[in-house]
């Protein structure tokens, strides 16, 4: 079947795949013909993700990619890909009068430098294929939108889309390209059980012209098409789907 | 943790409420100068000071100072 979309036989390698997008993404991936290497933290979680992608030359590599040693394992484990997308992240919501020394290490250390480091013993060490692609999954916070308590967050991410554009410029004499998913709110753990009541969530999702919050799939659409051959001219480029908030 | 020290972190995070407004029965959303922002703030001041994960919903059941304060006891 014609399929400029398909996967078909890359190998990619996806952080943060044992809840929300990376999960989600995993999955579709899995369904579009790759190969999907899975990492993340919790093995429980992680099994029952491999457990859910389809075909049978996936696998998994538990790894707290903040620890350089677990980070250098993963990158040990790792053959070759034609994919990469760097999911794990994490959220805070933190006024600036609040926003200590601390709290910016805790998220740029998870948000920035874990994947940025991934990245770069990836290349160093020639893991990623010619024609390959990197996916940063970033965010409107920081970049497009920036509200209230969200700047520890919203920075990461802008260092993030800064990192990637530096990147695609620098790896593209190896062809690999680089770009972000710039998601607005979606339906995920991420944003759940914060400082933010129901009641202003829901007050939130009144904004997005389109009338909801984005689902993991929303999402693992915007990053299939950067990991496939159809986005093969599309590099240093940051991907909004939000629902139209940002308009 | 005292009603008196919960009372006066709470007063710090505004600017234009003089202090003296500031009580155990303040019922606090209706004074003019709060904003979600300023919810945030006592949340992060709570967390800061507390030790305390206080949620936006433990923000929205409280009526009054004390009634958060209540609240704070009740999570340490």
């Amino acid at each position: 079947m014609y399929n400029p979309f398909s996967l078909e036989g890359k190998n990619i390698l996806i952080t943060g795949a044992s809840s929300g997008i990376g999960q989600e993404t995993a999955i579709q991936c899995s369904k579009m013909g790759a190969n999907v290497i899975i990492t993340a933290r919790n093995e429980e979680r992680l099994k029952e993700t491999l457990s859910m992608l389809n075909g049978v030359s996936n696998k998994m590599v538990l790894a707290e990619l903040t620890n350089q040693e677990e980070l250098e394992n993963l990158v040990e484990h790792i053959e070759y890909i034609d994919g990469l997308v760097l999911c794990a992240g994490k959220g805070m919501t933190s006024p600036f009068p609040f926003s200590t020394r601390e709290k910016y290490d805790e998220i740029f250390n998870v948000n920035f430098f874990a994947p940025v480091e991934l990245l770069r013993l990836l290349v160093k060490k020639k893991k990623l294929q010619k024609c390959s692609s990197v996916v940063f999954v970033s965010s409107i916070g920081g970049n497009v939108s920036f509200s209230l308590g969200n700047g520890v967050y919203g920075a990461s991410k802008a260092a993030i889309d800064s990192t990637m554009k530096f990147c695609a410029r620098e790896l593209a004499p190896k062809k690999i390209r680089v770009n972000t998913v710039n998601p607005g709110m979606v339906n995920t753990k991420l944003i759940q059980g914060g400082a933010i009541s129901d009641e202003q969530y829901k007050l939130d999702m009144e904004k997005y012209p389109l009338k909801r919050y984005g689902e993991p799939q929303d999402i693992a659409y915007g990053i299939i098409y950067l990991l496939s051959d159809a986005s093969a001219w599309v590099t240093g480029h940051s991907l909004v789907i939000d629902g139209g908030v940002t308009i | 943790m005292e009603i008196k020290d919960f009372i006066e972190h709470f007063a710090e995070q505004f600017d234009d409420t003089d202090i003296s407004v500031f009580s155990a029965e303040t019922r606090f959303r209706d004074l003019e100068e709060w904003s979600s922002l300023i919810a945030l703030s006592i949340i992060a001041m709570v967390d800061e000071e507390y030790d305390v994960i206080l949620k936006g919903d433990d923000i929205k059941a409280a009526t009054t100072i004390v009634d958060l304060f209540n609240i704070v006891k009740t999570k340490m």
